[in-house]
């Protein structure tokens, strides 16, 4: 499992424009970063680098002793704007597929529905929820299959004042039990966190 | 094996889902099959004659047309990437999305099929061949058009390069279906053109994966 990331003179360049360009970042079990910077910067793509679905043009990205393919399979969770959930199936039915697949089971799925008060959302189809409960949803894949590195890209915004403070409780729990956070953020992240601007 | 399963299961809901699926499908393969003989003149002998033919091409028509979004819609809305994330090989996922788009297009298809040629004046005794040529055909077009949908992805009117890209590959199983069909009509050895088609399906199996996951890598990154 994954208990270390580092990024070491990471450069990043998409669409022919260098985005940034010798980026480091140490993170060990039990911390948390923030990537803040304008629109534009490059934090949704240092995430999609980290999770190896954008590949790096200098520069590299390690887990520790672990060999990145495996760690990017079985440890880490992207939860971005894309969230891919299909607006005509329903919220059950989203939420068990993306717990199977990303290594979860009925006792943690029922822990993510309680946590994130999906219950009177099962039925619903996708379409039918409003921004931040479609947030909710995306986000119980964090709990509903374990992996110890989140990537987070804007998790906050859609949601209101009450599960701001709801979920920054449970990035703590997260960070305490040995968990890696690295969230894109305009707003203050809630929890203890290295802070890492992108295009200064 | 539960990852496997689930995501199958996703498969066939999504193309069973809301916005038709095999009903539309099917909707096309009657379409198709009522404006056939509407062009080539109606007299039943001349029917007869080509009907198989017909039901066959008509079928190959609708199985493309169901393709069009098997990776699209995923690449769209970003479940390729999260899908990615998983340690099932991404050439099993590509085969288990041309499975599950077989179940639910092309199994339904098939049992249309001998329908279709027998309303359009083909033998009762046919019936059973052109529901086995059109279940082995069914998954030859899955696994062959699934990697037109991969190569497509990410490019404007992809339906329509899918298309393009696919028809080539949907000659042989359209030529092998079609002479078996035609030699048991005749009473010659059918058996020759029903392996031949099986063998390409076989091929069609086992090779698109591999060029599928290739397409898919190439426009993630």
């Amino acid at each position: 499992m994954i208990s270390h990331l580092s990024l070491e003179n990471l450069s990043v360049r998409r669409g022919g424009r260098l985005l940034f360009e010798s980026l480091n970042l140490t993170l060990d079990a039990g911390e948390a970063a923030a990537l803040t910077g304008r629109n534009g910067a490059g934090k949704t793509s240092l995430l999609r680098t980290i999770a190896g679905l954008v590949q790096s043009e200098a520069g590299t990205v390690g887990f520790g002793p672990q060999d990145p393919g495996a760690a990017r399979a079985l440890g880490l969770h992207l939860i971005g704007h894309l969230d891919g959930l299909k607006p005509g199936r329903t919220t059950r039915e989203e939420l068990t597929f993306w717990s199977l697949w990303t290594g979860g089971g009925a006792v943690s799925i029922a822990l993510a529905i309680e946590t994130l008060e999906l219950s009177t959302l099962l039925d619903l189809e996708v379409r039918r929820l409003s921004a931040g409960q479609r947030r909710r949803l995306a986000l119980a894949r964090l709990i509903a299959a374990p992996r110890p590195l989140w990537l987070l890209d804007e998790p906050l915004s859609p949601l209101d004042a009450g599960w701001r403070r709801r979920f920054g409780q449970v990035m703590a729990n997260h960070l305490s039990t040995g968990g890696l956070i690295v969230a894109a953020v305009h707003d203050p992240l809630p929890v203890p966190h290295k802070t890492l601007e992108i295009g200064a | 094996m539960s990852r496997a399963g689930a995501l199958l299961t996703r498969e066939v809901s999504l193309a069973w889902g809301k916005g038709g699926g095999p009903l539309v499908a099917l909707g096309f393969y009657a379409g198709t099959a009522t404006l056939l003989p509407l062009a080539t003149g109606p007299e039943p002998a001349r029917l007869a004659a080509i009907a198989t033919g017909m039901a066959w091409v008509a079928l190959a028509l609708a199985a493309l047309l169901s393709l069009e979004r098997l990776f699209e819609r995923d690449y769209e809305d970003g479940a390729l990437d999260l899908i990615v994330l998983s340690p099932v090989p991404l050439e099993i996922v590509c085969a288990l999305k041309c499975l599950g788009q077989w179940i639910a297009t092309g199994a339904p298809l098939a049992l249309a099929a001998p329908l279709a040629a027998i309303a359009l004046g083909a033998e009762p005794r046919l019936a059973p061949l052109i529901f086995a040529c059109a279940l082995v055909g069914g998954l030859a077009f899955a696994f062959t058009g699934g990697i037109g949908a991969a190569l497509s992805l990410g490019a404007r009117r992809g339906g329509l390069l899918t298309a393009v890209i696919v028809l080539p590959l949907f000659v042989p199983p359209v030529i092998f279906g079609g002479g078996a069909l035609d030699a048991f009509a005749g009473g010659l050895p059918w058996r020759p053109g029903l392996a031949l088609l099986c063998a390409y399906a076989a091929a069609a199996v086992a090779l698109g994966p591999l060029a599928m996951a290739a397409a898919c890598r190439n426009a993630l990154s």
